[in-house]
Protein backbone atom coordinates (compact mmCIF):
# COMPACT_ATOMS: atom_id res chain seq x y z
CA UNK A 1 0.00 0.00 0.00
CA UNK A 2 1.26 3.38 -1.23
CA UNK A 3 1.90 5.98 1.85
CA UNK A 4 0.59 9.07 0.48
CA UNK A 5 0.90 11.17 2.82
CA UNK A 6 5.00 10.26 3.20
CA UNK A 7 4.79 10.87 -0.63
CA UNK A 8 3.85 14.13 -0.10
CA UNK A 9 5.60 15.14 2.77
CA UNK A 10 8.85 13.51 0.60
CA UNK A 11 8.15 15.71 -2.36
CA UNK A 12 7.46 19.25 -0.79
CA UNK A 13 10.08 18.75 2.18
CA UNK A 14 12.32 16.28 2.91
CA UNK A 15 13.27 15.52 -0.43
CA UNK A 16 12.39 18.33 -2.52
CA UNK A 17 13.97 17.99 -5.86
CA UNK A 18 15.28 21.80 -5.48
CA UNK A 19 16.56 22.40 -1.90
CA UNK A 20 17.63 18.66 -1.45
CA UNK A 21 18.13 16.46 -3.90
CA UNK A 22 19.67 19.99 -5.93
CA UNK A 23 18.33 18.89 -9.42
CA UNK A 24 17.07 21.10 -12.06
CA UNK A 25 18.98 23.72 -11.25
CA UNK A 26 19.96 25.14 -15.07
CA UNK A 27 16.34 25.89 -15.24
CA UNK A 28 16.12 26.82 -11.46
CA UNK A 29 18.48 29.37 -11.87
CA UNK A 30 17.98 30.78 -15.21
CA UNK A 31 14.61 31.49 -15.26
CA UNK A 32 13.22 32.79 -11.79
CA UNK A 33 14.05 36.50 -12.26
CA UNK A 34 10.41 37.52 -11.90
CA UNK A 35 7.82 35.08 -9.96
CA UNK A 36 5.52 34.66 -13.09
CA UNK A 37 8.68 33.22 -15.12
CA UNK A 38 8.86 30.78 -12.05
CA UNK A 39 5.18 29.96 -11.89
CA UNK A 40 5.35 28.94 -15.90
CA UNK A 41 8.21 26.68 -15.57
CA UNK A 42 7.27 25.64 -12.65
CA UNK A 43 3.59 24.54 -14.08
CA UNK A 44 5.80 23.40 -16.97
CA UNK A 45 7.92 21.04 -15.60
CA UNK A 46 4.94 19.31 -13.06
CA UNK A 47 3.11 18.99 -16.22
CA UNK A 48 5.76 16.81 -17.82
CA UNK A 49 6.62 15.15 -14.61
CA UNK A 50 2.98 14.04 -14.08
CA UNK A 51 3.14 12.82 -17.64
CA UNK A 52 6.28 11.21 -17.78
CA UNK A 53 6.01 9.13 -14.21
CA UNK A 54 2.35 7.93 -14.94
CA UNK A 55 4.04 6.84 -19.29
CA UNK A 56 7.42 5.16 -17.63
CA UNK A 57 5.03 3.59 -14.76
CA UNK A 58 2.39 2.11 -17.26
CA UNK A 59 5.38 0.50 -19.08
CA UNK A 60 8.06 -0.64 -16.22
CA UNK A 61 7.06 -4.40 -16.98
CA UNK A 62 7.38 -4.13 -20.48
CA UNK A 63 10.68 -2.08 -20.83
CA UNK A 64 14.39 -3.97 -20.20
CA UNK A 65 16.71 -3.21 -17.95
CA UNK A 66 18.98 -2.53 -20.03
CA UNK A 67 17.18 0.02 -22.49
CA UNK A 68 15.67 1.79 -19.66
CA UNK A 69 16.92 4.71 -20.20
CA UNK A 70 16.80 5.65 -23.37
CA UNK A 71 12.89 4.38 -23.32
CA UNK A 72 12.21 7.18 -20.32
CA UNK A 73 14.35 9.94 -21.87
CA UNK A 74 11.64 9.47 -25.25
CA UNK A 75 8.75 9.13 -22.87
CA UNK A 76 10.06 12.50 -21.16
CA UNK A 77 11.21 14.29 -24.67
CA UNK A 78 7.35 13.28 -25.77
CA UNK A 79 5.85 15.27 -22.70
CA UNK A 80 8.37 17.99 -22.98
CA UNK A 81 7.12 18.55 -26.43
CA UNK A 82 4.04 18.23 -25.91
CA UNK A 83 3.82 21.01 -22.95
CA UNK A 84 6.60 23.07 -25.39
CA UNK A 85 3.64 23.42 -28.17
CA UNK A 86 0.47 23.92 -25.91
CA UNK A 87 2.64 27.05 -24.50
CA UNK A 88 3.29 28.14 -28.21
CA UNK A 89 -0.49 27.92 -28.74
CA UNK A 90 -1.79 29.54 -25.17
CA UNK A 91 0.87 31.83 -23.46
CA UNK A 92 2.96 33.03 -26.56
CA UNK A 93 4.78 35.70 -24.55
CA UNK A 94 5.56 33.73 -21.34
CA UNK A 95 6.87 30.53 -23.94
CA UNK A 96 9.26 33.69 -25.73
CA UNK A 97 10.49 34.55 -22.46
CA UNK A 98 11.32 31.30 -20.78
CA UNK A 99 12.56 30.61 -24.42
CA UNK A 100 15.25 27.71 -24.29
CA UNK A 101 14.37 26.57 -20.94
CA UNK A 102 11.02 24.79 -21.89
CA UNK A 103 12.90 22.42 -23.88
CA UNK A 104 15.64 21.81 -22.02
CA UNK A 105 12.98 20.74 -19.01
CA UNK A 106 14.14 17.20 -20.74
CA UNK A 107 17.68 17.92 -18.96
CA UNK A 108 15.97 18.11 -15.32
CA UNK A 109 17.73 15.83 -13.45
CA UNK A 110 14.83 15.65 -11.43
CA UNK A 111 12.13 14.13 -14.10
CA UNK A 112 14.34 11.08 -14.95
CA UNK A 113 15.10 11.24 -11.31
CA UNK A 114 11.72 10.33 -10.37
CA UNK A 115 11.31 8.13 -13.26
CA UNK A 116 14.09 5.81 -12.60
CA UNK A 117 13.87 5.96 -8.79
CA UNK A 118 10.16 6.05 -8.36
CA UNK A 119 7.70 5.80 -11.49
CA UNK A 120 9.78 2.74 -12.78
CA UNK A 121 8.92 0.64 -9.42
CA UNK A 122 5.40 1.47 -8.62
CA UNK A 123 2.14 1.76 -10.17
CA UNK A 124 0.73 4.25 -12.04
CA UNK A 125 -1.36 5.96 -9.26
CA UNK A 126 1.20 6.47 -6.94
CA UNK A 127 3.82 7.62 -9.59
CA UNK A 128 1.32 10.27 -10.79
CA UNK A 129 0.97 11.12 -7.08
CA UNK A 130 4.61 11.43 -6.87
CA UNK A 131 5.06 13.25 -10.22
CA UNK A 132 2.47 15.70 -8.91
CA UNK A 133 4.05 16.45 -4.78
CA UNK A 134 6.95 16.58 -6.80
CA UNK A 135 6.34 19.43 -9.09
CA UNK A 136 4.34 21.21 -6.53
CA UNK A 137 7.80 21.18 -4.24
CA UNK A 138 9.52 22.59 -7.16
CA UNK A 139 7.25 25.09 -8.31
CA UNK A 140 7.49 26.21 -4.95
CA UNK A 141 10.98 26.94 -5.28
CA UNK A 142 10.90 28.28 -8.33
CA UNK A 143 8.14 31.02 -7.03
CA UNK A 144 9.77 31.59 -3.99
CA UNK A 145 12.65 32.17 -5.52
CA UNK A 146 11.26 34.40 -8.50
CA UNK A 147 9.21 36.47 -5.92
CA UNK A 148 12.18 36.95 -3.66
CA UNK A 149 14.53 38.26 -6.64
CA UNK A 150 12.02 40.53 -8.26
CA UNK A 151 10.89 42.39 -4.77
CA UNK A 152 14.74 43.00 -4.80
CA UNK A 153 15.36 43.15 -8.11
CA UNK A 154 12.49 45.64 -9.75
CA UNK A 155 10.09 46.29 -6.73
CA UNK A 156 7.42 44.17 -8.16
CA UNK A 157 5.98 41.47 -7.93
CA UNK A 158 3.22 39.01 -10.08
CA UNK A 159 4.63 41.31 -12.96
CA UNK A 160 3.86 40.36 -16.61
CA UNK A 161 0.80 38.14 -15.07
CA UNK A 162 -0.90 38.34 -18.04
CA UNK A 163 1.90 36.17 -19.81
CA UNK A 164 0.58 33.64 -18.13
CA UNK A 165 -2.94 33.88 -17.24
CA UNK A 166 -4.51 35.94 -20.42
CA UNK A 167 -5.47 39.63 -20.50
CA UNK A 168 -7.53 39.44 -17.10
CA UNK A 169 -4.16 39.51 -15.31
CA UNK A 170 -2.88 42.92 -17.02
CA UNK A 171 -3.31 44.42 -13.43
CA UNK A 172 -2.18 42.35 -11.31
CA UNK A 173 1.27 43.75 -11.29
CA UNK A 174 2.09 45.16 -7.43
CA UNK A 175 4.39 47.77 -6.69
CA UNK A 176 5.92 47.61 -3.77
CA UNK A 177 7.98 50.60 -4.05
CA UNK A 178 9.56 52.50 -7.17
CA UNK A 179 13.07 53.33 -7.57
CA UNK A 180 15.55 54.84 -9.61
CA UNK A 181 18.39 52.69 -8.37
CA UNK A 182 16.92 49.34 -8.80
CA UNK A 183 19.35 46.45 -7.26
CA UNK A 184 20.52 44.50 -9.96
CA UNK A 185 22.38 41.56 -8.54
CA UNK A 186 19.06 40.21 -7.09
CA UNK A 187 18.29 40.40 -11.02
CA UNK A 188 21.57 38.85 -12.42
CA UNK A 189 22.74 35.32 -12.12
CA UNK A 190 24.79 35.94 -8.70
CA UNK A 191 21.71 36.88 -6.76
CA UNK A 192 19.90 33.75 -8.52
CA UNK A 193 23.05 31.51 -6.54
CA UNK A 194 22.67 33.95 -3.57
CA UNK A 195 18.96 33.44 -3.34
CA UNK A 196 19.15 29.53 -3.68
CA UNK A 197 22.00 29.60 -0.92
CA UNK A 198 20.00 31.43 1.48
CA UNK A 199 16.66 29.54 0.77
CA UNK A 200 18.51 26.26 1.21
CA UNK A 201 20.22 27.94 4.76
CA UNK A 202 16.81 28.35 5.61
CA UNK A 203 15.18 25.11 5.03
CA UNK A 204 18.16 23.41 6.81
CA UNK A 205 17.58 25.92 10.27
CA UNK A 206 14.22 24.58 10.32
CA UNK A 207 15.05 21.09 10.23
CA UNK A 208 17.86 21.86 12.89
CA UNK A 209 14.69 23.37 14.62
CA UNK A 210 12.47 20.42 14.08
CA UNK A 211 14.53 18.00 15.46
CA UNK A 212 15.71 19.62 18.52
CA UNK A 213 12.34 19.79 19.35
CA UNK A 214 11.78 16.16 18.72
CA UNK A 215 14.46 15.36 20.56
CA UNK A 216 13.54 17.43 23.72
CA UNK A 217 10.42 15.87 24.75
CA UNK A 218 13.00 13.02 25.73
CA UNK A 219 15.30 14.92 27.39
CA UNK A 220 12.65 16.14 29.29
CA UNK A 221 12.13 14.48 33.16
CA UNK A 222 8.80 12.82 34.06
CA UNK A 223 6.26 15.13 35.81
CA UNK A 224 6.35 14.14 39.28
CA UNK A 225 2.09 13.78 40.05
CA UNK A 226 1.87 16.23 43.50
CA UNK A 227 -1.70 15.75 43.75
CA UNK A 228 -4.45 13.67 43.38
CA UNK A 229 -6.21 14.72 40.81
CA UNK A 230 -5.18 15.52 36.76
CA UNK B 1 68.02 36.15 32.62
CA UNK B 2 64.83 34.32 33.20
CA UNK B 3 64.07 30.75 31.69
CA UNK B 4 60.69 29.66 30.02
CA UNK B 5 59.86 26.31 31.06
CA UNK B 6 56.87 26.44 28.95
CA UNK B 7 56.44 24.14 25.86
CA UNK B 8 56.77 24.88 22.30
CA UNK B 9 56.56 27.18 20.45
CA UNK B 10 58.88 29.89 22.05
CA UNK B 11 58.61 33.05 19.92
CA UNK B 12 55.83 34.47 20.93
CA UNK B 13 53.99 36.83 17.62
CA UNK B 14 54.34 40.46 19.36
CA UNK B 15 51.54 41.57 17.22
CA UNK B 16 47.72 40.77 18.06
CA UNK B 17 45.40 40.72 15.05
CA UNK B 18 43.55 44.08 16.96
CA UNK B 19 47.74 45.64 16.54
CA UNK B 20 47.76 44.73 12.79
CA UNK B 21 44.45 46.31 11.99
CA UNK B 22 45.38 49.28 13.98
CA UNK B 23 48.29 49.61 12.47
CA UNK B 24 47.06 49.28 8.82
CA UNK B 25 44.41 52.19 9.53
CA UNK B 26 46.90 54.27 10.41
CA UNK B 27 49.06 54.23 7.60
CA UNK B 28 46.08 54.47 5.64
CA UNK B 29 45.54 58.20 7.74
CA UNK B 30 47.91 60.30 4.87
CA UNK B 31 46.08 58.72 1.88
CA UNK B 32 42.22 59.63 3.64
CA UNK B 33 43.49 62.74 4.50
CA UNK B 34 44.56 63.51 0.88
CA UNK B 35 41.78 62.03 -0.55
CA UNK B 36 39.13 64.53 1.93
CA UNK B 37 41.39 67.99 1.50
CA UNK B 38 41.30 67.03 -2.55
CA UNK B 39 37.87 65.68 -2.49
CA UNK B 40 35.96 66.91 -0.25
CA UNK B 41 33.89 65.91 3.10
CA UNK B 42 32.32 62.98 1.40
CA UNK B 43 34.80 60.47 2.18
CA UNK B 44 34.82 61.11 6.32
CA UNK B 45 30.81 60.76 5.94
CA UNK B 46 30.89 57.56 4.00
CA UNK B 47 33.38 56.41 6.42
CA UNK B 48 31.44 57.00 9.51
CA UNK B 49 28.79 55.58 7.91
CA UNK B 50 30.07 52.65 6.77
CA UNK B 51 32.23 51.84 10.22
CA UNK B 52 28.82 51.78 12.01
CA UNK B 53 27.08 49.96 9.92
CA UNK B 54 30.31 47.38 9.88
CA UNK B 55 29.87 47.38 13.65
CA UNK B 56 26.37 46.96 13.68
CA UNK B 57 26.00 44.31 11.17
CA UNK B 58 28.81 41.73 12.60
CA UNK B 59 27.42 42.36 15.96
CA UNK B 60 24.20 41.35 14.74
CA UNK B 61 25.77 38.44 12.91
CA UNK B 62 27.79 37.44 15.59
CA UNK B 63 24.91 37.33 18.01
CA UNK B 64 22.76 35.55 15.63
CA UNK B 65 25.84 32.96 15.18
CA UNK B 66 25.71 32.91 19.02
CA UNK B 67 29.53 33.36 19.17
CA UNK B 68 31.74 36.46 21.12
CA UNK B 69 31.25 39.81 20.44
CA UNK B 70 33.27 42.01 22.66
CA UNK B 71 36.07 39.95 21.32
CA UNK B 72 35.63 39.92 17.51
CA UNK B 73 33.94 43.65 17.30
CA UNK B 74 37.46 44.73 19.29
CA UNK B 75 39.67 43.34 16.00
CA UNK B 76 38.75 45.86 14.27
CA UNK B 77 38.54 43.92 11.13
CA UNK B 78 35.23 45.51 10.23
CA UNK B 79 36.44 48.82 11.01
CA UNK B 80 38.92 48.37 8.58
CA UNK B 81 36.48 46.86 6.13
CA UNK B 82 34.27 49.63 6.44
CA UNK B 83 37.29 51.93 6.08
CA UNK B 84 38.19 50.24 2.43
CA UNK B 85 34.66 50.25 1.25
CA UNK B 86 34.16 54.06 2.45
CA UNK B 87 37.72 55.09 0.28
CA UNK B 88 36.59 53.10 -2.90
CA UNK B 89 33.10 54.25 -3.57
CA UNK B 90 31.93 58.02 -4.97
CA UNK B 91 32.19 60.38 -1.63
CA UNK B 92 28.54 60.98 -2.80
CA UNK B 93 27.04 57.74 -2.87
CA UNK B 94 23.55 57.34 -1.38
CA UNK B 95 23.77 56.19 2.23
CA UNK B 96 21.56 53.27 1.87
CA UNK B 97 23.48 52.01 -1.27
CA UNK B 98 26.99 52.11 1.20
CA UNK B 99 25.29 50.24 4.19
CA UNK B 100 24.30 47.44 1.61
CA UNK B 101 27.72 47.09 0.47
CA UNK B 102 28.98 46.59 4.27
CA UNK B 103 26.19 44.41 4.50
CA UNK B 104 27.31 41.87 1.96
CA UNK B 105 31.63 42.58 3.34
CA UNK B 106 30.14 41.86 6.46
CA UNK B 107 27.37 39.16 6.64
CA UNK B 108 27.76 37.76 3.06
CA UNK B 109 31.16 37.69 2.25
CA UNK B 110 33.05 37.37 5.83
CA UNK B 111 30.42 35.68 8.27
CA UNK B 112 28.93 32.97 6.12
CA UNK B 113 32.04 31.54 5.47
CA UNK B 114 32.71 31.50 8.89
CA UNK B 115 34.27 34.97 9.82
CA UNK B 116 37.44 36.52 10.05
CA UNK B 117 39.93 33.57 8.85
CA UNK B 118 37.70 31.68 7.12
CA UNK B 119 36.70 34.10 4.43
CA UNK B 120 37.74 33.01 0.83
CA UNK B 121 37.35 36.85 -0.49
CA UNK B 122 38.44 39.80 0.44
CA UNK B 123 34.93 41.37 1.70
CA UNK B 124 35.95 45.16 0.66
CA UNK B 125 36.27 44.29 -2.84
CA UNK B 126 33.32 41.96 -2.67
CA UNK B 127 31.31 44.70 -1.27
CA UNK B 128 32.69 46.92 -4.22
CA UNK B 129 31.36 44.92 -7.40
CA UNK B 130 28.20 44.33 -5.41
CA UNK B 131 27.42 47.65 -5.61
CA UNK B 132 29.30 48.23 -8.71
CA UNK B 133 27.20 45.85 -10.82
CA UNK B 134 24.41 46.86 -9.04
CA UNK B 135 24.33 50.87 -9.00
CA UNK B 136 26.46 50.99 -12.03
CA UNK B 137 25.25 54.49 -12.84
CA UNK B 138 25.59 55.79 -9.24
CA UNK B 139 28.67 54.41 -8.83
CA UNK B 140 30.48 55.79 -11.03
CA UNK B 141 29.72 59.52 -10.09
CA UNK B 142 33.19 60.87 -8.77
CA UNK B 143 33.11 64.51 -8.53
CA UNK B 144 35.50 66.39 -9.76
CA UNK B 145 38.60 67.95 -7.37
CA UNK B 146 37.61 70.88 -5.35
CA UNK B 147 40.14 72.74 -7.55
CA UNK B 148 38.26 72.12 -10.92
CA UNK B 149 34.50 72.28 -9.19
CA UNK B 150 32.67 75.16 -10.28
CA UNK B 151 30.68 74.35 -7.10
CA UNK B 152 32.00 72.49 -4.34
CA UNK B 153 30.21 71.07 -1.63
CA UNK B 154 30.75 71.95 1.89
CA UNK B 155 30.83 69.78 4.96
CA UNK B 156 26.43 69.96 5.14
CA UNK B 157 26.39 70.11 1.62
CA UNK B 158 27.53 66.23 1.43
CA UNK B 159 25.98 65.25 4.37
CA UNK B 160 23.12 66.47 2.62
CA UNK B 161 23.83 64.68 -0.60
CA UNK B 162 24.74 61.18 0.86
CA UNK B 163 21.35 61.71 2.39
CA UNK B 164 18.76 63.26 0.31
CA UNK B 165 20.49 63.08 -2.86
CA UNK B 166 20.57 66.77 -2.83
CA UNK B 167 22.96 70.01 -1.69
CA UNK B 168 21.33 72.29 1.35
CA UNK B 169 21.09 74.69 -2.18
CA UNK B 170 19.43 71.93 -4.11
CA UNK B 171 22.02 71.06 -6.65
CA UNK B 172 22.75 67.10 -7.18
CA UNK B 173 25.65 64.75 -8.17
CA UNK B 174 25.23 65.04 -11.93
CA UNK B 175 25.13 69.11 -11.80
CA UNK B 176 27.98 69.24 -9.25
CA UNK B 177 30.14 67.02 -11.54
CA UNK B 178 29.63 69.81 -14.22
CA UNK B 179 33.18 72.10 -14.06
CA UNK B 180 33.15 75.76 -15.59
CA UNK B 181 31.98 75.99 -19.35
CA UNK B 182 29.05 73.21 -18.35
CA UNK B 183 31.63 70.51 -19.36
CA UNK B 184 31.42 67.24 -17.06
CA UNK B 185 33.91 65.67 -15.52
CA UNK B 186 34.91 62.31 -15.09
CA UNK B 187 37.87 60.49 -13.01
CA UNK B 188 41.04 60.15 -14.95
CA UNK B 189 40.56 56.93 -16.17
CA UNK B 190 36.67 57.63 -17.04
CA UNK B 191 37.80 59.84 -19.26
CA UNK B 192 40.70 58.03 -21.23
CA UNK B 193 38.39 54.79 -21.83
CA UNK B 194 35.03 56.99 -22.67
CA UNK B 195 37.56 59.14 -24.89
CA UNK B 196 38.92 55.73 -26.75
CA UNK B 197 35.40 55.06 -27.41
CA UNK B 198 34.72 57.89 -29.57
CA UNK B 199 37.81 58.26 -31.32
CA UNK B 200 39.49 60.54 -28.83
CA UNK B 201 43.55 59.44 -28.08
CA UNK B 202 44.90 58.15 -24.91
CA UNK B 203 47.56 61.49 -25.90
CA UNK B 204 44.56 63.81 -26.50
CA UNK B 205 42.68 62.73 -23.45
CA UNK B 206 45.87 63.66 -21.81
CA UNK B 207 44.94 67.33 -22.92
CA UNK B 208 41.22 67.89 -20.64
CA UNK B 209 41.12 69.71 -17.99
CA UNK B 210 41.21 66.57 -15.67
CA UNK B 211 44.50 65.92 -16.27
CA UNK B 212 45.28 70.02 -15.38
CA UNK B 213 47.78 70.51 -12.39
CA UNK B 214 48.53 66.62 -11.68
CA UNK B 215 51.70 66.14 -9.94
CA UNK B 216 52.77 64.18 -13.00
CA UNK B 217 52.02 64.71 -16.55
CA UNK B 218 49.66 61.37 -16.74
CA UNK B 219 48.27 61.62 -13.14
CA UNK B 220 45.09 63.20 -12.94
CA UNK B 221 44.69 66.69 -10.52
CA UNK B 222 44.16 65.26 -7.54
CA UNK B 223 44.18 61.68 -8.09
CA UNK B 224 47.65 61.52 -8.36
CA UNK B 225 48.70 63.09 -5.11
CA UNK B 226 46.03 60.87 -3.54
CA UNK B 227 47.52 57.80 -4.76
CA UNK B 228 51.23 59.13 -3.69
CA UNK B 229 50.04 59.59 -0.41
CA UNK B 230 48.46 55.83 -0.24
CA UNK B 231 51.96 55.13 -1.38
CA UNK B 232 53.78 56.89 1.49
CA UNK B 233 51.21 54.79 4.03
CA UNK B 234 52.00 51.80 2.14
CA UNK B 235 55.78 51.72 2.37
CA UNK B 236 55.60 52.37 6.36
CA UNK B 237 53.68 49.40 6.57
CA UNK B 238 56.30 47.50 4.54
CA UNK B 239 59.37 49.17 6.84
CA UNK B 240 57.38 48.26 9.70
CA UNK B 241 56.74 44.52 8.38
CA UNK B 242 52.95 44.71 8.79
CA UNK B 243 52.87 43.42 5.46
CA UNK B 244 55.71 41.93 3.30
CA UNK B 245 56.90 43.08 0.19
CA UNK B 246 55.95 40.53 -1.95
CA UNK B 247 52.37 41.72 -2.94
CA UNK B 248 52.82 45.56 -3.12
CA UNK B 249 55.90 44.84 -5.13
CA UNK B 250 54.80 42.36 -7.51
CA UNK B 251 51.60 43.88 -8.25
CA UNK B 252 53.15 47.50 -8.79
CA UNK B 253 55.97 45.99 -10.88
CA UNK B 254 53.69 44.12 -13.24
CA UNK B 255 51.38 46.95 -13.68
CA UNK B 256 54.35 49.16 -14.60
CA UNK B 257 55.40 46.77 -17.17
CA UNK B 258 52.29 45.10 -18.36
CA UNK B 259 51.38 49.23 -19.08
CA UNK B 260 55.14 49.81 -20.66
CA UNK B 261 54.43 46.73 -22.88
CA UNK B 262 51.38 47.67 -24.07
CA UNK B 263 52.26 51.95 -24.40
CA UNK B 264 55.20 50.32 -26.64
CA UNK B 265 53.08 48.76 -28.71
CA UNK B 266 50.70 51.99 -29.36
CA UNK B 267 52.09 55.22 -26.70
CA UNK B 268 49.03 57.13 -28.84
CA UNK B 269 45.96 54.63 -27.55
CA UNK B 270 47.59 52.72 -24.20
CA UNK B 271 48.32 54.84 -21.39
CA UNK B 272 51.67 55.07 -20.18
CA UNK B 273 53.15 52.69 -16.38
CA UNK B 274 52.73 56.14 -14.64
CA UNK B 275 49.19 56.72 -15.69
CA UNK B 276 48.24 53.59 -14.99
CA UNK B 277 50.29 53.00 -11.59
CA UNK B 278 48.96 56.84 -10.42
CA UNK B 279 45.05 56.94 -11.42
CA UNK B 280 42.62 54.58 -9.54
CA UNK B 281 42.98 52.36 -6.76
CA UNK B 282 46.24 50.95 -7.50
CA UNK B 283 48.33 52.30 -4.83
CA UNK B 284 45.76 51.27 -2.23
CA UNK B 285 45.29 48.06 -3.98
CA UNK B 286 48.66 47.13 -4.03
CA UNK B 287 49.56 47.88 -0.14
CA UNK B 288 46.08 47.93 1.92
CA UNK B 289 43.50 45.94 -0.10
CA UNK B 290 45.87 42.65 -2.13
CA UNK B 291 47.57 42.39 1.22
CA UNK B 292 44.79 41.23 3.38
CA UNK B 293 46.12 38.14 5.44
CA UNK B 294 42.95 36.35 4.99
CA UNK B 295 42.38 35.69 1.19
CA UNK B 296 45.77 36.56 0.22
CA UNK B 297 48.67 33.85 -0.75
CA UNK B 298 50.87 33.02 2.13
CA UNK B 299 54.05 31.88 0.76
CA UNK B 300 56.71 34.59 0.02
CA UNK B 301 56.84 33.40 -3.80
CA UNK B 302 53.05 32.50 -4.03
CA UNK B 303 52.94 36.47 -2.90
CA UNK B 304 54.63 37.84 -5.70
CA UNK B 305 52.79 35.46 -7.81
CA UNK B 306 49.45 36.51 -6.54
CA UNK B 307 50.59 40.33 -6.44
CA UNK B 308 51.69 39.80 -10.09
CA UNK B 309 49.02 38.25 -11.07
CA UNK B 310 46.63 41.22 -10.03
CA UNK B 311 48.25 43.45 -11.75
CA UNK B 312 48.76 42.07 -14.97
CA UNK B 313 44.67 41.70 -14.74
CA UNK B 314 44.43 45.11 -13.55
CA UNK B 315 46.08 46.42 -17.12
CA UNK B 316 44.15 44.08 -19.12
CA UNK B 317 40.90 44.98 -17.94
CA UNK B 318 41.51 48.24 -17.84
CA UNK B 319 42.20 48.49 -21.28
CA UNK B 320 40.34 46.23 -22.71
CA UNK B 321 37.41 45.16 -20.03
CA UNK B 322 34.00 47.39 -19.77
CA UNK B 323 34.96 48.88 -16.56
CA UNK B 324 37.22 51.71 -15.92
CA UNK B 325 39.05 50.80 -13.05
CA UNK B 326 39.87 47.24 -12.17
CA UNK B 327 40.81 46.31 -8.67
CA UNK B 328 38.32 44.65 -7.15
CA UNK B 329 37.68 42.39 -10.03
CA UNK B 330 41.61 41.42 -10.37
CA UNK B 331 41.53 40.86 -6.82
CA UNK B 332 38.49 38.76 -6.67
CA UNK B 333 39.72 36.47 -9.63
CA UNK B 334 42.80 35.91 -7.93
CA UNK B 335 41.39 35.28 -4.38
CA UNK B 336 39.48 32.02 -6.07
CA UNK B 337 43.75 31.08 -7.36
CA UNK B 338 45.15 31.34 -3.99
CA UNK B 339 44.67 27.94 -2.35
CA UNK B 340 46.54 27.11 -6.19
CA UNK B 341 48.92 29.14 -6.22
CA UNK B 342 49.54 27.74 -2.31
CA UNK B 343 49.39 24.81 -3.22
CA UNK B 344 52.18 24.90 -5.64
CA UNK B 345 54.68 27.54 -3.82
CA UNK B 346 54.84 24.94 -0.55
CA UNK B 347 58.40 26.40 0.75
CA UNK B 348 60.71 23.40 1.36
CA UNK B 349 60.04 21.79 4.69
CA UNK B 350 63.50 22.08 7.00
CA UNK B 351 65.68 19.43 6.07
CA UNK B 352 64.29 18.13 3.27
CA UNK B 353 66.90 18.78 0.38
CA UNK B 354 65.08 19.72 -3.02
CA UNK B 355 66.98 16.85 -4.46
CA UNK B 356 65.27 14.26 -2.15
CA UNK B 357 61.83 16.10 -3.04
CA UNK B 358 62.37 15.38 -6.54
CA UNK B 359 63.67 12.03 -5.97
CA UNK B 360 60.29 11.34 -4.60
Amino acid sequence: MTDYRDLSLQGLWKNNPALVQLLGLCPLLAVTATFINGLGLGIATTLVLIGSNVTVSLVRNVVRNEIRIPVFVMIIAAFVTIVQLLMNAYTYDLYLALGIFIPLIVTNCAIIGRAEAFASKNPPLAAAYDGIMMGLGFTAVLVILGGMREILGAGTLFAGADRLFGSVAKHWTITLFATENPFILAILPPGAFLGMGLLIAVKNTIDAKLASKEKAPAVKAERARVTAES
Amino acid sequence: MKLSLSSSPHQRVKRDTGQVMRLVIYAMLPGMLAQSVIFGWGMLIQATIAVVSALVIEGIILFLRKRPIERTLTDYSAVLTGLLIAISIPPTLPWWMTVIGVFFAIAVAKQVYGGLGFNLFNPAMIAYVVLLISFPAAMSLWLPPASHASVSPDFFDSLSLIFTGFTTSGYDVTQLKTIADGVTMATPLDTVKTGLTQGVTYTESLMKPVFDGGVFDAAGAGWGIVSLAYLLGGLVLVKTRVISWHIPGGMLVSVALCAALLHLIDGDYYGSPLFHLLNGAVMVGAFFIATDPVSASTTPKGRIIFGAAIGFWVVIIRTFGGYPDAIAFAVIIMNMCVPLIDYYTRPRVYGKSVAHAKRK
